[in-house]
């Protein structure tokens, strides 16, 4: 294994300086020049949108891609509770540097702090630009803005909009995107997805992409490309993550040359509806917020079947508050996530599968009155109802983790470029600020922050470098790229076989959560990179597609993702082993404390794992970049 | 699964591509769980149809939990089918009978042109968006969040329009195929809000002159827009529309 050192970049100086020291040494671009740059922002969540927008009011031309019918409705949509900011409204003693060391001790140790400290930096900057694009906050009754607690946290830090907040932010940058939609300035393409990534010189020059609706594939060259396509949850088929969320992009950045980062940290989000049946397509989160006044239990005895309102208080383990007095149900959520498996592989789950955990608002109901507890969390307890069945004013909310988010992604340096130059990577597609494990309510800050307030400044910096040279899509890597695509489609669709396509995503999905899920240890990881390659050749010699490349396939849509998913598995397994150690949301069953906490091995494994690509039937390189806390102090996380 | 399981009687629109027509077919899918979705319910019948080599349904869907906005089925002559509020992946499958007969259609409206199946095009809704559906600020131009109180009630009132999904059930369910409610929940949303105020007239006159352009029709009162809203959207926002596209009309902004 090589150990090429990566070079992140970091600014020099103090912590609290490096960000406006960078901003200020960073060259500019004059406004009558920056018309003269075409930037193509692919996907339109919080990042792409927010970066889409700006960038375009720069003055920058700007397209962005979505996959979707409008770029509305990009998976950031979903997101429930809320949104961090160090605005200290409440009073609590919050500041930048609380929720800097929040972060990178929630991340456990395996962030990179300059990153991170920026990100706490711009969070207040967020939560001002949203309310003047009005996003409706929820607000107090003296018209001030409201705020409540989330995980791994332990100030009221997290701005929302009721159960809605990733909705409401997200039409906030997309309103932004049509205003500079309105003026001309930006093209969308709906419905139309990123194919490959086109290299000249070994830099990003542009992008291949294939409309959805007529099969037509399209070159597209410009002087940057942003990937702001989100996280590769559904490497697991079941997750949070919406039905077409996929890793396409990104592993097609990679196969042209970007280092993928601790591809192995993934989030198991401990509050979602469990798994009930064989047919189901998608889990359900239920929003972390809900840890504000649910209270999670199983009962003291093993295989107790009574239902929960029989089961009397002193039979009750409510074992997040007994484990962890100080953070009691606000634990952050690798840590809620593994003590709730803890408790169903001890045989105290419930519900008819004996796969979950209460979360009880029984006693929050008593305190504060069915009205309050509606006000806050009416959507969600409707959307709980519909799915199961069962109410949760009356009765106990049956819960369990499942796949949430994924921390790892392509690797960038403080400036969010890959190691392609001119490609950056924003948003959940980067590996960036939450190492090991994200704390709840900081996907939205950094996805905003990302898009907002770091690519406009940084990207100046590569452009001041790299001035327009006319190089467009008459260059022969275009038609090469375009080739080389359709290629891959018409393989897919000249298999022929006899299995459809979601056959072997579910397959892959159960490898991928026996082996790479919530405990993962040698023996398994071995045994899913084994198993995976296996299945990858199956599915490219059985997979059946019906229909034809040149019109609306879903199914050929789907394949092609699978593919992609059954090559990032196997390089997430290996990422796995390779880290022979526990952190944050990478628990190794070798690696923990006498008390079962995640142990970490910072001797060995204080660094990122950057993979870089070298064939679909070869190993991957490792890289390493190293981690430096020179401001908060490695130590044993606790909660207790 | 259980012995509740059912079988039922699918007829679903299928249309090629745009340009070509369309018509019914029927399907039956059986043993169906009361705890599937909708959506899944259609996912066996896709995985029957690929198996047997036929072209699976084509519809819209993502999310899957009722906020992207996505889905856009009209179950049984009902936009997002029989459950009040609800969007079709959240509708439940124990809200049908075994042996039921399902009508299943696309969205249909002039300005939704179907793409195939039960796919339709709604990009008319983003047009209709940038022709105002903003608050003219660059980023960077932000005073302090809390510089400006805002009203509890407003924020929430606020709040209960901006809650739209845009999935067109309005659109799809009146018979004049009007986005008024659609329309009407952008402009209220920011209407009720100071820093959303100053443009206020001259949004709602810009967003329903685009409305009409692209092929929507008007309002008659009929209210069924309302009450196919997933999301609960009042009609009282139309009615908060109207003020400021009357103010805009008089006052040329």
């Amino acid at each position: 294994m090589s150990e090429k050192k990566l070079d992140s970049k970091i600014p020099e100086g103090p912590i609290q300086e490096k960000w406006d020291n960078h901003k200020f040494s960073t060259k500019l671009i004059n406004p009558a020049n920056k018309r003269k740059y075409k930037i193509l922002v692919v996907g339109t969540g919080l990042a792409g949108s927010s970066a889409a927008a700006t960038l375009s009011e720069l003055g920058y031309k700007v397209e962005a891609f979505c996959i979707q019918d409008s770029p509305r409705r990009a998976h950031s949509i979903a997101a429930q509770g809320g949104i961090n900011a160090a605005k200290n409204y409440t009073n609590d003693g919050d500041s930048i540097w609380r929720l800097f060391y929040d972060t990178v001790k929630g991340g456990d140790y395996r962030a990179r702090e300059a990153n991170v400290y920026r990100l706490a930096q711009v969070s207040a900057n967020i939560i001002d630009q949203c309310a003047a694009q009005g996003v409706p906050f929820a607000r107090d009754y003296g018209g001030y803005l409201a705020n409540r607690s989330f995980g791994g946290a332990q100030v009221s830090r997290t701005f929302y909009a009721r159960g809605q907040t990733g909705q409401q932010l997200l039409l906030g940058a997309y309103s932004s995107l049509q205003k500079e939609v309105s003026k001309g300035k930006i093209k969308v393409h709906t419905r139309c997805e990123l194919v490959d990534v086109v290299t000249v010189d070994g830099r990003a020059r542009g992008i291949i992409t294939r409309d959805i609706v007529s099969g037509e594939f399209q070159k597209h060259a410009a002087d940057a490309v942003l990937l702001c396509t989100g996280g590769y949850g559904n490497v697991y088929y079941l997750s949070t993550n919406a039905m077409a969320s996929n890793a396409s992009a990104a592993w097609r950045a990679y196969k042209k040359g970007a280092y993928f980062a601790n591809p192995c940290f993934t989030q198991i989000h401990p509050t979602c509806i469990p798994v009930h049946g064989d047919h189901q397509s998608k889990l359900t989160l239920m929003s972390e917020s809900l840890r504000n006044d649910g209270r999670v239990w199983v009962p003291k005895n093993k295989d107790d079947t009574r239902k929960p309102q029989d089961i009397p208080e002193d039979e009750r383990d409510y074992y997040l508050e007994r484990i962890y007095p100080s953070f009691g149900n606000l634990v952050p959520r690798d840590v809620a996530s593994r003590n709730a498996k803890a408790q169903v592989d001890l045989g105290k789950g419930v519900g008819e599968t004996g796969v979950a955990v209460y979360l009880d608002f029984k006693d929050a109901i008593e305190r504060d009155g069915k009205d309050a507890i509606e006000a806050r969390y009416g959507n969600l307890f409707e959307m709980y109802q519909r799915i199961t069945d069962d109410d949760p004013y009356v009765v106990p909310m049956r819960i369990y983790p499942a796949v949430h988010y994924t921390m790892g992604g392509l690797w960038v340096d403080y400036n969010l470029m890959t190691t392609v130059p001119g490609l950056f990577a924003l948003g959940e597609a980067n590996f960036s600020d939450h190492g090991a494990n994200r704390l709840g309510a900081s996907a939205l800050m950094q996805g905003l922050a990302d898009g907002y307030f770091v690519i406009p400044y940084t990207i100046g910096g590569f452009f001041a470098e790299n001035t327009p040279d006319g190089l467009d899509e008459n260059h022969p890597a275009f038609e090469e790229a375009l080739n080389e695509s359709k290629s891959i489609f018409e393989k897919l669709l000249s298999v022929n076989g006899t299995t459809p396509v979601d056959h072997f995503h579910r397959e892959l999905g159960k490898i991928m959560w026996e082996y790479v899920g919530m405990g993962r240890d040698q023996e398994g990881l071995k045994k899913a990179i084994e198993e995976i390659p296996q299945l990858r050749k199956k599915f490219w010699s059985d997979v059946k597609i019906p229909g034809e490349g040149n019109q609306i396939n879903v199914e050929l849509e789907k394949a092609a993702r699978v593919a992609d998913f059954l090559e990032l598995g196997e390089l997430m397994a290996r990422d796995a082993l390779d880290r022979n150690e526990s952190c944050g949301g990478h628990f190794r069953e070798e690696s923990q404390t006498p008390e079962n906490e995640a142990l970490r091995n910072d001797e060995d494994y204080c660094h990122v794992s950057a993979w870089e690509f070298k064939g679909v039937d070869n190993s991957p390189e490792k890289h390493k970049e190293e981690l430096n806390f020179e401001y908060v102090k490695l130590s044993q996380r606790s909660y207790k | 699964m259980s012995n509740n399981n059912m079988n039922l009687n699918l007829k679903i629109w299928r249309q090629p591509k745009k340009s070509a027509p369309g018509k019914m077919v029927d399907y039956k899918v059986s043993d169906i769980s009361p705890d599937m979705s909708f959506l899944e319910m259609l996912d066996v019948l896709n995985i029957q149809l690929v198996e047997k080599g036929e072209d699976p349904v084509v519809f819209d869907h993502d999310c899957r939990e009722g906020i992207c906005g996505m889905c856009s089925l009209m179950i049984n002559g009902q936009a997002h089918g029989p459950e009040d509020r609800t969007t079709t992946c959240q509708l439940h499958m124990r809200k049908f009978r075994d042996g039921d007969t399902i009508v299943v259609e696309p969205w249909r409206a002039k300005a939704f042109p179907v793409l195939k199946d039960l796919m339709v095009d709604r990009t008319a809704f983003d047009e209709i968006i940038s022709a105002g559906g903003f608050i003219s600020v660059n980023t960077g131009n932000a005073p302090d969040a809390n510089a400006i109180p805002i009203s509890k009630e407003n924020a929430d009132l606020s709040m209960d329009a901006a809650a739209c999904i845009g999935c067109g059930a309005c659109v799809a369910s009146c018979k004049n195929a009007s986005a008024m409610l659609f329309v009407s929940a952008k402009v209220s949303q920011f209407s009720l809000l100071p820093q959303g105020k100053v443009e206020s007239s001259e949004r709602a006159v810009n967003m329903v002159n685009k409305m009409d352009e692209l092929g929507f029709g008007n309002c008659t009162n009929e209210a069924e827009c309302e009450a196919s809203c997933p999301k609960g959207i009042s009609i009282s926002n139309i009615a908060r529309m109207n003020r400021e596209y009357t103010v805009g009309s008089i006052t040329g902004k």
